[in-house]
């Protein structure tokens, strides 16, 4: 209380030559050993929320082109999220192709986004990258927005023959995923 | 902490006595909703909406774990689960149907509640926590609210979840690595559902403790009220049992009232018709909205459509969660000493105004993403923002305000002394 002189201190308390004591380095190791160890349990209990492996494991799919004509698009899914396969025809290619550039919010060349020799086979995903809704357009019939391609009725982003966003609060085109033609016909996707 | 006049708690059963000396619950309670809780006597019908909002939480709690115990949270079973609910289970289309329009009810009163603060300027000294830990209940609320409308795997579930974890995909580098880890997956799936209604059971808890604080920090100083006058003596109030709870059960009945009517008459008013389709994520219904209490905010993310110099998806997501997050600086934004919008001639013009806006917001939040909606929508927009931003920060240093009562008493019973006399107070 009142009376308490520096003879009385516990053991450990006085303070060495440069001024820290004992306790402060027991203090700063206790709570350094809890805190690092409470972000090591901390990183499971987040991890557990990423995709799973048996998510992951759904990896790659094998499409048939045989079937679709040109101007025809199929829709089917890959990793659970849905995928669009159009055939171009040819004015649609030629549409696209006469895009200059500078014109476009993510710009890409109809090329860039096919497959070496295979410029008719546009393969995206159906997700609109405004905020995912599936954009329509593949079916015959459906409104394919202001440039002929897809039309998201969610926030009403339109993108063109080569899934090229232009209009719309999309910020990029929809996503072309790795795919591989195994023949004329097939193509692997993933 | 209370007035210093307040009602003493004096046990005289010796059981209460005793039980006094071990756990002073009975206590707690009389010194916050009993007659050891004194309030101003002026409070009007707005003040029950506090209560209201905590009737609405309970409601949503008991209808929440009886449905819990016949639903199911597996993607492939959670739709005929819940219309197993609907058809088989012994009363479950009320207890459905309970908890769907009682969740628009627990927003219909947060909002009143809400607007309340911004016209008695509620958030002001001392009362600043209080408005602080609302707006943390309001965005649990609709944490809570978002995750429960996915449970029942309709249409709009699967698309209301697709595109709000979309909203995190706009966040630069990393967002796409934190909606897959949201979600579980790249779409909403059965990992997604799962840890969805994990959530959508923790939550109203974690809700329920936040209020206990909210309250907390109220009953420091205590209720403002209608004139936003301080409490000077005795005289300015009266207990809060009986003189409030009797009003607040008024209130009760009178919501009670109006729920029984939409629970048993228009129960799907409110809700969508494709959420009684189940989730197909092959088809985006051809319009995405979310509940009507999501309007408002959803019309501000749709309102960027052009890039400047981030792109339009992140400056909507940025405005969305800026517009709440703005409310949080509102008692340092509104620097006026003047507390009631009552006294405030030009701030009550611009309050009722804001309302109209927000009222136009949510009308476009509901509508399709076209013009004209689109252009109101930023119009709205833009004067949300400006409002607190630019024109309160403004009038509350240039706006004259009008006398004031000196006390809550005067304001209720006038100056003249005579007045006091009850059948003279008209
Ligand atoms: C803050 C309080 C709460 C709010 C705002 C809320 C909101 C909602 C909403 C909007 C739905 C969708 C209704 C529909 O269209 O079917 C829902 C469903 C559900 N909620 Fe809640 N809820 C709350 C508390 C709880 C609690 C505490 C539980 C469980 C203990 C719970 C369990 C469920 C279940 C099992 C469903 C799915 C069945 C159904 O769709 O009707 N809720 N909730
Ligand atoms: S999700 Fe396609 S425009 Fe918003």
């Amino acid at each position: 209380m009142a009376t308490v002189d520096t003879n009385d201190q516990a053991p450990g308390t006085e303070p060495e030559e440069d001024g820290v004591r004992r306790r402060d380095f027991l203090n700063i190791a206790a709570v350094s050993v809890a805190g690092v160890g409470g972000a090591v349990v901390l990183l499971p209990l987040i991890n557990q929320m990423s995709p799973s492996a048996d998510v992951l494991a759904l990896s790659s799919i094998d499409v048939d082109l045989s079937a679709i004509e040109a101007g025809q698009a199929i829709k089917t899914t890959w990793r659970k999220q849905p995928l669009f396969v159009r055939h171009l025809t040819a004015d649609e290619i030629a549409e696209a192709d006469a895009v200059s550039l500078s014109e476009l919010r993510d710009p890409q060349t109809l090329a860039e986004r096919t497959a070496e020799g295979h410029k008719e086979w546009l393969i995206t995903l159906a997700v609109c990258t405004h905020l995912g809704c599936i954009p329509l357009g593949a079916a015959q019939g459906e409104n394919r927005g202001e440039y002929g391609g897809y039309f998201c009725p969610c926030h009403g982003s339109h993108y063109d023959t080569a899934a090229r966003i232009r209009k719309g609060p999309a910020p990029t085109n929809l996503v072309v995923p790795e795919y591989e033609f195994t023949s004329d016909t097939t193509v692997t996707i993933g | 902490m209370s007035f210093p006049w307040a009602e003493q708690y004096k046990p005289t059963n010796p059981f209460m006595r005793w039980m006094d000396d071990r756990l002073p619950l009975p206590r707690l309670v009389y010194n916050a909703v009993g007659k050891g809780y004194p309030v101003p006597r002026n409070l009007n019908y707005f003040w029950n909406f506090g209560v209201l909002a905590g009737l609405f939480l309970v409601i949503q709690i008991v209808t929440g774990i009886v449905l819990a115990m016949h639903y199911a949270a597996n993607s492939s079973i959670a739709f005929a689960s819940v219309e197993h609910i609907m058809r088989d289970v012994n009363s479950g289309w009320l207890m459905r149907y309970v908890h769907a329009n009682g969740a628009s009810f627990f927003f219909i009163v947060v909002y009143i509640h809400i607007f309340r603060g911004l016209y008695y300027g509620s958030y002001k000294p001392p009362r600043e926590m209080v408005w602080l830990l609302g707006l943390v209940i309001f965005l649990l609320m609709m944490a809570t609210a978002f995750m429960g409308y996915v449970l029942p795997w309709g249409q709009m579930s699967y698309w209301g979840a697709q595109v709000i974890t979309g909203l995190f995909e706009a966040i630069p580098l990393v967002g796409t690595t934190i909606k897959e880890w949201l979600l579980g997956g790249f779409a909403p799936d059965n990992a997604a559902l799962n840890r969805f209604f994990s959530l959508h059971y923790l939550l109203p808890f974690v809700i329920a403790g936040v209020i206990i604080l909210h309250i907390w920090a109220l009953h420091l100083p205590g209720s403002s009220n209608p004139t936003g006058v301080d409490v000077k003596g005795p005289q300015d109030t009266v207990p809060f049992h009986p003189y409030y709870t009797a009003k607040d059960g008024f209130g009760v009945g009178v919501i009670l009232i109006l729920f029984a009517i939409m629970v048993f008459f228009l129960p799907n008013y409110l809700g969508h018709a494709d959420n009684y389709i189940e989730a197909n994520p092959l088809s985006t219904p051809a319009h995405i909205v979310p509940e009507w209490y999501f309007w408002p905010f959803y019309a501000i993310l749709r309102a960027f459509t052009v890039d400047f110099i981030l792109p339009a998806k992140l400056w909507g997501v940025v405005a969305m969660f800026g517009s709440i997050l703005l409310l949080f600086f509102l008692p340092w934004l509104d620097k006026s000493p003047v507390r009631s919008g009552k006294y405030r001639p030009q701030f009550k013009i611009w309050f009722w105004v804001l309302v109209v806006d927000v009222l136009i917001l949510g009308w476009c939040g509901g509508a399709p993403a076209e013009e004209p909606y689109v252009m109101i929508s930023q119009l709205a927009s833009m004067y949300y923002f400006a409002h607190f931003l630019i024109i309160l920060p403004i009038i509350s240093r240039t706006e004259r305000p009008r006398p004031m009562p000196n006390s809550i008493t005067e304001a209720v019973l006038g100056t003249d002394e005579s007045a006091a006399q009850p059948a003279a107070a008209s």
